[in-house]
């Protein structure tokens, strides 16, 4: 067995593959050492030094996070020198932090403050210095807080090596070492996707969403506004993490309940935007797969981070991509025509409020002229998971209690596709789905495409339509993404084939299980149960095609006419444009 | 160039120069040429052409001559007589300096003491300041034309790399494991283990890399080494990267340090000419070239993680090892980092043996080392010494001491990684652990000596506030230690201290010291700690008197 490390830590025997750090191998033992800035999703920075631990009968401190557990490696864990030094490590961040813990977002949910909880700190005779530095909320959609950064790095390696954007960077050295977009720039201005996973990953209040629940409660209490609610596919399986409900709870019915309560006269669900989608996307993806009308592969649009990503830096693209706006928007664009005119409201009062497991909504929503198709902005406040999650503990529901209650139907009701649209390879699946019904005029017999699944960053596949091969590709993490283009942009310069018909992206890993917006502390382990909520509804539903909704048929029959009408494109289809202008 | 040829290049050469019945040699390195040693030279040479006397007078500028404080210093050579130097030159005197010591000489008079508008300009070379010294590794340093490849052949130029090429890598390693040849940029690891270390490693891309990044406050050793014997550095690392397979070299050097770059550049368009460096090398078929990248100026970028980072056009910040840079290092592939003053020993081992240099020294430091002398010393420069030499000769018989009536106080060693030692430790033989020992290092070889006016307690502040200022940011301990550390040094100095902030300060330096990930954050805290442990009274004189406790 030369692969295997027989080691120590703390007395206790341990094996471990090689390769194998202190801190993997001291879990195996039931070690806790504390750590800050190691994510478990992430390479260690090495940034913080609280995780150090001793070899016996050596002086030096090792970092657990990084350093590689050694055969007969004696290693100590929680000698009260160590613990010592950790504490001094832990008084000297906290001497570069601002006290404002009380006033924070991130109170009572942030690793620094648990950290300095678990060890009892005590004020240190080390005064604070807290740089005078100003917020960047340019983006409206995150915000930055230099302030109160630790300088972890997290954010900048989920930026840099997982997203591929480079809008964050540190500037400057020493103490005035600080997270901004590189330049100095404002992030707005910045290749900044607004994927928000700098502020999923952030363990202090430095990164945080850009919080818009006062606008909302202000809307809840006008007596002439008509508040309308939809919740996104991911939202239902995540919110759960903030009432102590195991992870994947799926609390759908809780959810509706909380928000008519809260006020919201009105309560739809995303999934029934999914669902459309399909129906637009799955015609679309017909019509260039047997009509040649348009280039293939054809690439999804819901994620847009993914879409500004592209504009931004990939477009050449812009004639694959889909012209279906995310689900959001439509049931945004149709709550203030279709539904209106339904019941006769002026559309005006109208106000919706998207709850959304993303950060990047926030800007989506007004992104271009096409988010007001209905002649009003079609979307007007979008929250986060972590927004709502707030505003539950702030509204006098007992949230863990209340009885479920249903959507209201209209833009509420959905099938099994639309639920699954919150975990990657989820949009794809729905697609294919409907696409299948479209080509061949019937179901197919499984309608789990099992390849589309899975945390694997980029997936690729196929399946077999009327005699038709399929070719497709799922990629979650913007990161992995681009293998997938240049693919699609190898095969176009040598005039072959195109690799994929169809190809579906994420920019949150995950999907947006795992999005920018969501509750914190996602791990792979995490966006598996939350995503296996969402697979587990569509396992038990009766409709699992968005076809078979009929709630979008009745929309077609008495409004919309037929998928991609002139009304359907004006309504549920958005456009492109080249954004050469931001560098990487 | 054939490996034979070496021989009749270098025999070629000694003719020519013999041929001269005087040579004057001008030092060129950047402290002299910014006293103006380029207009010497000039001059020289114009004042000599005026006495047509070329066919029989030489000049030429060489490299640093140690003794910088009295600078710029001329080293005159005639054929028939003992050599006189000449110091604190300016362009101006170069025809009287013609006139009463060339023609002189050249006419056969014994040149003594000149007098006149040279007198005092003279100095003794059978002072201790040059006989107590043991040139190594700048054996060639004031007697050679650093841009001349074949002044280099003259004086034993490349004949380490030719013997180089008729051993294995390994033998390579095993003569520089027997040499003892240790690390001069600071932490004295064994030359010979990281090389054989490196060479174990296969692949098929390698990197030899010099380290180039001197930044100690007060240490200009490896600039010196770089000007004035370049070709010294390019041999050492040709015979390192044969020692390890390696395929690539690079310099990295300070872009603070314009002339270094343009001598190592001269030298290695010299050497490629010659047939050393760039393909079928010494006629043998290997290739095997360099590539310069500058240094910014950040002193973290001396830290070898750090500095592949720089040579990547990365942020220079350092990272977690392992992996080394011998597994894993410049662009992911095995390197092997070596100093200039280490490389620039290399060829010399190679020439006169491993039991040659492991006959310099102590038992476990061999051979010589470079110190620059600064601070308030009288023989202000650059001097090497072999390993074992006391601090009490290196500061008072080879430096002079203050050559004030002050008295020595102490020195500072290792930078701003090192530490203060009080006189009465001078008579510690120098070596890496003893050094170590009296909670200082060897650092790379800065010296600073202070009198018994200068105060420890602002010389740690000094330190401290370079090392905060060189902390690249990345790790909390070194970040924020040093400037929290910095705060509490600051209370003491102004005279707002107390007894608790020495206990702080103690606190927080164990933090930086086992925490921080490099060794910048994890040394910053020793020079003020080597204060406090030499001179606590210094700090508890500063203190605010103790509030009176209650009767």
């Amino acid at each position: 067995m030369s692969n295997a490390i027989h080691a120590t830590i703390n007395g206790l025997p341990v094996e471990v593959a090689k390769g194998a750090t202190i801190l993997d191998a001291a879990r195996l033992v039931h070690v806790r050492i504390p750590t800050l800035c190691k994510h478990p999703d992430l390479d260690a920075t090495a940034a913080c030094g609280i995780c150090i631990v001793q070899v016996k009968n050596n002086n030096k401190m090792l970092r657990a996070c990084c350093t590689p557990i050694e055969d007969k490696m004696d290693i100590l864990t929680e000698t009260p020198e160590i613990v010592d030094v950790r504490r001094s490590v832990l008084e000297l961040i906290l001497s570069r932090h601002p006290n404002e813990c009380l006033t924070c977002l991130r109170n009572r949910n942030c690793e620094l403050q648990t950290l300095a909880a678990d060890f009892g700190l005590s004020w240190s005779g080390l005064d604070n210095i807290v740089p005078n530095l100003p917020c960047d909320d340019s983006t409206h959609s995150i915000v930055l807080d230099p302030r109160k950064c630790i300088s972890c790095g997290r954010c900048i390696q989920v930026c840099q090596q997982d997203q591929n954007v480079w809008a964050l960077s540190f500037l400057n050295r020493g103490f005035e070492t600080r997270i901004a977009a590189a330049g100095d720039i404002p992030l707005a201005d910045s290749p900044c996707v607004r994927c928000g996973q700098c502020s999923a990953h952030c363990p202090t209040g430095a990164i945080v969403e850009y919080d818009e629940s006062v606008k909302v409660w202000e809307k809840l209490a006008d007596p002439d506004a008509f508040c309308v609610a939809q919740i996104a596919p991911a939202v239902r399986v995540a919110i759960g993490e903030a009432f102590g409900f195991p992870v994947g709870s799926n609390l759908t019915g809780k959810i509706y309940a909380t928000l008519r309560r809260m006020g919201f006269k009105a309560v739809f669900d995303t999934n029934f935007g999914a669902d459309l989608t399909i129906v637009e996307e799955a015609t679309e993806f017909k019509s260039r797969l047997l009509d040649g009308k348009g280039v293939l592969p054809l690439i999804t649009t819901c994620c847009p981070s993914w879409v500004d990503f592209m504009e931004k830096f990939h477009s050449d693209m812009i004639p694959h991509f889909s012209s279906c706006k995310s689900p959001h928007a439509m049931v945004g664009a149709l709550s203030k025509t279709y539904y209106a005119e339904k019941q006769g409201i002026d559309p005006a009062r109208i106000f919706v409020v998207s709850v959304m497991p993303c950060t990047s909504k926030k800007s989506e929503i007004i992104r271009g002229k096409e988010m007001s198709s209905s002649g009003y902005q079609d979307v007007d406040v979008s929250i986060t998971t972590r927004e709502f999650a707030r505003m539950i503990k702030q509204s006098g529901i007992d949230f863990v209690t209340i009885p479920d209650e249903q959507s209201d139907h209209l833009l509420g009701m959905y099938t099994g596709a639309g639920t699954i649209f919150g975990a990657t390879g989820g949009v794809m699946e729905a697609a294919l789905r409907t696409a299948y019904f479209y080509i061949t005029g019937k179901d197919a017999a499984k309608v789990e495409f099992e390849v589309t699944r899975g945390l694997k960053g980029v997936k690729e596949g196929s399946i077999e339509v009327a005699g038709k091969t399929i070719r497709i590709a799922v990629a979650h993490g913007l990161a992995n993404v681009e293998q997938v283009l240049e693919k699609v942009r190898a095969a176009k310069a040598a005039g072959e084939e195109t690799p994929y018909h169809f190809v579906e992206v994420m920019a949150c890993p995950g999907g947006c299980v795992g999005g920018g917006g969501q509750p914190y502390g996602a791990t792979n382990e995490l966006r598996i149960k939350r995503a296996a909520g969402l697979y587990n509804e569509d396992h038990g539903d009766q409709l699992r095609c968005s076809h078979h909704n009929p709630y979008v048929k009745q929309l077609y029959d008495e409004f919309l006419g037929a998928p991609a009408s002139h009304k359907a494109e004006r309504l549920l289809h958005t456009d492109y444009h080249a954004r050469p202008e931001y560098m990487r | 160039m054939k490996p034979e040829d070496l021989e009749v290049k270098a025999a070629a050469e000694i003719a020519k120069q013999q041929a001269f019945d005087l040579r004057l040699a001008c030092c060129s390195s950047t402290g002299c040429q910014s006293s103006g040693s380029l207009a010497i030279i000039d001059n020289l040479r114009a004042e000599i052409k005026a006495r047509q006397l070329e066919a029989r007078v030489q000049v030429c500028g060489t490299g640093c001559m140690g003794l910088c404080s009295n600078g710029p210093l001329v080293r005159m050579v005639p054929k028939s007589q003992k050599e006189v130097l000449l110091s604190d030159i300016k362009p101006e005197m170069a025809a009287t300096l013609v006139d009463r010591m060339v023609v002189p000489a050249l006419a056969g008079e014994k040149i003594e003491r000149p007098g006149g508008a040279l007198a005092g300009h003279s100095l003794d070379l059978d002072a201790p300041f040059f006989t107590m010294q043991h040139r190594v590794v700048l054996e060639n340093n004031g007697r050679t034309d650093p841009e001349k490849i074949e002044d280099y052949f003259a004086h034993g130029g490349y004949r380490g790399l030719k013997r180089a090429l008729t051993m294995s890598a390994e033998e390579i390693c095993q003569e520089m494991l027997a040499s003892g040849l240790r690390g001069r940029g600071g932490a004295g690891f064994s030359t010979g283990l990281k090389w054989d270390l490196t060479r174990k490693v296969q692949s098929d891309v390698k990197y030899v890399i010099c380290n180039g990044d001197e930044g100690d406050p007060g240490a200009f050793m490896d600039r010196s080494v770089l000007e004035g014997d370049p070709h010294a550095v390019i041999e050492g690392m040709l015979i390192a990267a044969r020692a390890m397979n390696a395929t690539n070299g690079v310099f990295y050097i300070r872009a603070e340090y314009p002339l270094a770059v343009e001598r190592i550049e001269k030298a290695l368009r010299q050497a490629r000419v010659a047939g050393l460096v760039g393909k079928n090398i010494f006629d043998s078929g290997w290739a095997f070239d360099f590539e310069i990248r500058l240094g910014a100026g950040a002193f973290v970028c001396g830290e070898e993680t750090a500095l592949i980072a720089s040579v990547e056009g990365k942020r220079g910040t350092p990272r977690p090892r392992p992996p080394f840079p011998a597994v894993k290092g410049l662009w992911d592939q095995p390197s092997c980092i070596n100093n200039v003053e280490t490389l620039a020993n290399v060829p010399r081992i190679l020439l006169h043996g491993a039991k040659w240099f492991a006959a310099l020294g102590t038992e476990k430091s061999k051979g010589t080392k470079v110190f620059a002398l600064t601070g308030k010393i009288e023989n202000n420069g650059l001097v090497e010494v072999p390993m074992g030499t006391t601090l009490r000769q290196i500061v008072e018989v080879i430096g002079g001491g203050t050559g004030t009536e002050r008295a020595v106080k102490a020195i500072q060693t290792g930078g701003p990684s090192g530490g203060m030692i009080p006189e009465r430790e001078f008579d510690t033989p120098v070596s890496y652990e003893n050094l170590q020992q009296l909670g200082s290092m060897m650092g790379s070889g800065g010296l600073i000596v202070i009198d018994d006016r200068d105060s420890v307690v602002e010389l740690a502040r000094f330190y401290l506030d370079f090392c905060v200022d060189e902390s690249c940011g990345k790790c909390a301990p070194c970040r924020i230690g040093g400037t929290q550390m910095l705060r509490l040094l600051d209370r003491i100095v102004d005279g707002n201290g107390t007894i608790e902030d020495i206990k702080e300060i103690r606190k927080v330096a164990k933090a930086m010291q086992k925490a921080s990930l490099c060794a910048l954050g994890q040394t910053a805290p020793n020079p003020t700690l080597s204060a406090i442990r030499h001179f606590e009274h210094e700090f508890t004189e500063r203190l605010l008197p103790a509030a009176p406790t209650k009767a």
